[in-house]
């Protein structure tokens, strides 16, 4: 390793501490929004834990148990240090513990969106590329046209559209419903996964690939690509190494906020082909007042969020030439 | 040996058939420059391109062929093209600092053509010839240079990248296209040294392109001039610079300033006529002191005589000027309305402008003259409150300044006006221009509609606009235009003080002559100016005292003629040295 680049790296790793530090107490502040929200929620928890025919005493005694009467900084004060210790609590609903209610869940959203991401960023990157070089011309007018199209549907419309087109009228090529059977590992049954990863992926691919299409078409008018071709360079060198490395960071931010974005919230389509992931979870939860749940689930979405932010900011710096907020 | 570039009947078109380019015909010979020279929109960098085969988006080359050593270049396929281009053909970009890529690394980019395409040859062998190739432009050549990326060098080490990158595939042709506009003037004579020489010692044929005389007439032994995509005059460049047969040849010499006499400018009237709208004539009769109804109806043929040729039907009608004319000298100094005392700007801990004293009288021009970094800018937006990180005192008419922009009352902000270089991105893009103006009148004058629009459309027409440019927006408008409209808004604050900021370096020749000409008829009516700029010839033209700025400290400051005549330090010799003017007339 030279000077220079371990000069480089040691300022990737300042940087990445001082980065990590101000995740950790933006999601301090976050954890204290969440916490105040939840208990804001309409609805006395102790009443929901006794049901409506519980009588005055038993109220006062619960809500004493649930540490309910006391200020809420000391009641978030609780809840973080417990949290801290990797107790999430116990639903008010089922007396389960949290985790085992969510843990399958989290694993569910997280692999169909991650399978979803893996397609639809190569794919993104692909057409966007096609498209800005055939700019305005057959194949990108037709395919901006069907991706304006799916998006202006609300996913709903486009689960049930899906579902119409390869489930049930037209083909029968999978499963409408994606109920999965509880005890085995979700891996082993993706063939119940095929609809929620296909509208997943229509809705992510069509937002990403115009993104990639216009920055493509931004560089492809800079006067490097120009002098690249003046160069006598070819096309293929002059896209995939002089436009596409600075095409690339717009996408890949995006791609991330698309990625936190899917993990939590997608319910619609997690309800059309009732599939049991995060979102549906979330919502259940907040219609039955499951606070824990609610307060677990929202935390993941957040750290989600903030994990997913900070590794594309990795990624966009070490793809930023330096002098330009990039390396070094 | 070579046989030299030889180009015939070439034309240019957009997609929709509009000709840019009409038949333009040369000849180069292994080792000989030939620069061509017009005005933006004459279709010379066009013509640059099109020598290597390549047609930007939405144009193409229609006719012609563009022979070089024997090959015809445009009758290639693209593919064919493409081999020849960065080995028998390279081209040198205007700014090199927009034309690499800021991720690569420059060794990158300067090994990636020679390794590539069918004539590649191995790394070691690439590697050797960059570093003969930049030892030829004096960079260095180790790997820790190598890998340093784009922003990482200064502007003379990107434009001399610029030139490694053009000749490391040993061409037979070099195009530059503008290669020193955005140099600094030691830099910029350094790359032209650099090209001669290349153009020597490799027998290679090039092109210079470029709107400025001064340096054609330096780099050029053959010049052609381009107007509205035609060649106007073509000849040897001694005789086409310094004794033009083509009455737009020398409407363009009489607009270029000099460092050898103070001259008045004269800027061309009218524009150049819209690509769709030529008509059947000569594409300069409206703009020609000698056109007449035969040059309305019947375009002139480019004709040879003797060593050169000429679209003109009446050639030598005009009259050669050849010699400068002087301009009266300074006035008695008036009364002193600004002074600078013991300035000291910084940007952070880096002090940019050193102890820098000076006054300014009513109706003088003072100009502030040094390279890039020497602090003249940061100096110019200190007097405004654009910067106010500084040390020391501000008096306008006695009164000392607050620093800050937003600390100064109405009246000093309204008697000191600024005029930015780029008047492309000075003006807001959503108003029309009379808005533009209007908004400082009533800003400063607060009065009836009537009021506002006559103080207006007083200060457009005293700008030298048509009242009629104030309904439409800046992007309706040219360049000049832009930079009248930005003074016009200057002037409708009825100020004391102009601070001008380069404010001709993006522009023409023939337009920065009719600006220069405007500001010093403003002079005359009692304005002050301070200039800032790294053009000595525009300094000699329009100023009355220059300051030498070296490094933000004053080398020299003296009236405009001692400093062209004597000038007293060796920094101020050395940028003297650095002009390059078009070589006078030569004696018949």
């Amino acid at each position: 390793m030279t000077n220079a680049s371990r000069a480089a790296s040691r300022t990737i790793r300042g940087w990445l501490v001082r980065r990590s530090a101000l995740a950790i107490l933006m999601l301090l502040i976050v954890s204290f929004l969440i916490f105040c929200a939840t208990q804001a929620l309409p609805g006395d928890v102790a009443l929901i834990v006794l049901g409506k025919e519980a009588s005055a005493d038993q109220v006062q005694m619960v809500r004493q148990q649930l540490n309910l009467d006391q200020p809420v900084l000391v009641q978030y004060l609780r809840w973080l240090t417990a949290l801290l210790q990797g107790d999430f609590g116990t639903s008010l609903v089922s007396r389960v513990p949290v985790t085992d209610i969510l843990l399958p869940r989290i694993m569910n959203s997280f692999f169909i969106v991650t399978l979803s991401m893996a397609v639809a960023v190569p794919v993104s990157l692909a057409l966007g590329v096609l498209t800005a070089t055939r700019k305005d011309g057959l194949a990108d007018r037709t395919i901006m046209a069907g991706s304006i199209m799916v998006n202006a549907l609300p996913e709903f419309v486009l689960g049930l559209f899906l579902v119409l087109l390869l489930s049930t009228s037209v083909f029968h090529v999978f499963p409408a419903v994606s109920l999965l059977s509880p005890g085995k590992p979700i891996w082993t049954q993706t063939d119940r996964l095929a609809m929620p990863v296909i509208t997943l992926i229509l809705l992510q691919v069509t937002y990403l690939y115009r993104l990639v299409r216009g920055t493509v078409i931004d560089v492809l008018q800079t006067e490097y690509v120009q002098f690249a071709a003046l160069k006598g360079m070819s096309p293929r060198r002059i896209l995939f190494r002089h436009v596409l490395p600075n095409a690339l960071v717009p996408a890949i931010q995006a791609a991330g906020t698309i990625f936190a974005f899917s993990v939590g919230g997608v319910v619609v389509i997690e309800y059309v082909f009732g599939f049991p992931g995060l979102g549906t979870a979330l919502a259940d939860a907040v219609g039955m007042r499951d606070i824990p749940v609610v307060q677990a689930a929202v935390l993941v979405i957040s750290v989600t969020f903030f994990v997913v932010n900070i590794i594309t900011d990795i990624v966009s710096f070490m793809l930023t030439p330096p002098g330009r907020g990039g390396r070094n | 040996m070579m046989k030299g570039v030889k180009v015939a009947s070439l034309g240019i078109s957009l997609l929709d058939g509009t000709r840019i380019v009409h038949d333009v015909s040369f000849a180069i010979e292994p080792g000989k420059v030939l620069g061509l020279v017009g005005e933006s929109g004459s279709g010379k960098s066009t013509v640059a391109k099109a020598l290597l085969g390549y047609a930007g988006p939405g144009a193409r080359i229609g006719s012609g062929s563009v022979f070089i050593d024997g090959e015809d270049i445009l009758a290639l396929s693209e593919a064919e093209r493409r081999e020849r281009r960065g080995r028998i053909i390279s081209y040198v970009p205007q700014d090199a600092g927009m034309s690499l890529n800021p991720g690569l690394s420059i060794g990158t980019q300067l090994i990636e053509r020679l390794v590539s395409g069918r004539d590649a040859q191995n790394r070691a062998e690439a590697a050797a010839r960059i570093a003969e190739v930049l030892t030829a432009v004096r960079l260095p050549t180790d790997r820790n240079f190598l890998a340093r990326y784009p922003s990482e060098l200064s502007g003379g080490q990107l434009q001399r990248i610029g030139l490694a990158i053009a000749v490391v595939g040993r061409p037979k042709l070099l195009v530059l296209d503008e290669p020193t506009t955005a140099l600094d003037v030691a830099t910029r004579n350094e790359v032209l040294k650099l090209v001669s020489d290349l153009s020597k010692d490799m027998h290679l044929c090039s092109v210079y392109v470029s709107h400025d005389l001064g340096v054609i007439s330096a780099v050029a032994d053959q010049v052609m001039v381009l107007y509205a995509g035609r060649v106007m005059e073509y000849g040897e460049g001694a005789q086409v610079l310094g004794a033009p047969a083509h009455p737009y040849s020398h409407a363009l010499l009489r607009a270029v300033p000099t460092t050898l006499g103070r001259k008045p400018l004269e800027g061309i009237a009218g524009t150049a006529p819209d690509l769709r709208s030529r008509g059947t004539g000569c594409v300069f009769v409206a703009r020609c002191p000698i056109g007449d109804d035969r040059c309305a109806a019947v375009e002139p043929a480019l004709v040879v005589k003797g060593a050169s040729s000429i679209r003109c039907y009446k050639p030598n009608a005009v009259e050669a000027k050849t010699n400068i004319v002087p301009l009266p000298l300074a006035k008695a100094r008036g009364e002193q309305i600004c002074a600078v005392r013991n300035l000291v700007a910084r940007y952070g801990p880096l002090d940019v402008v050193r102890d820098v004293s000076f006054e300014i009288d009513k109706g003088e021009c003072v100009a502030l003259v040094g390279e890039s970094g020497s602090g003249k800018s940061t100096l110019a937006r200190c007097m405004i409150g654009l910067h106010s990180n500084y040390d020391g005192t501000i008096a306008f008419c006695g009164d000392t300044l607050p620093r800050k922009a937003e600390t100064r009352n109405g009246d000093a902000h309204r008697r000191i006006q600024y005029i930015f270089q780029d008047p492309y991105a000075s003006l807001n893009p959503r108003r029309t221009v009379g808005d533009s103006i209007g908004l400082a009148v009533r800003h400063f004058f607060p009065g009836s509609r009537q009021d506002v629009l006559d103080a207006v459309r007083v200060a457009v027409e005293r700008a030298g606009l048509s009242p009629d440019l104030m309904s439409r927006y800046p992007s309706e408008l040219s360049g000049g235009e832009r930079q009248r409209v930005a003074i016009a808004r200057a002037l409708v604050c009825k100020p004391d003080l102009l601070v001008c900021d380069e404010p001709t370096s993006a522009l023409d020749v023939s337009v920065q002559a009719s600006i220069i000409e405007l500001l010093r008829g403003l002079m005359a009516d009692g304005l002050a100016m301070l200039f800032v700029t790294h053009d000595l010839a525009v300094v000699r033209s329009i100023s009355d005292r220059v300051i030498v700025l070296q490094q933000g400290a004053v080398v020299e400051s003296a009236s405009t003629e001692a400093i062209f005549s004597a000038p007293a330090t060796g920094y101020s010799r050395e940028l003297l040295s650095h002009a390059l003017n078009v070589r006078p007339a030569i004696a018949s």
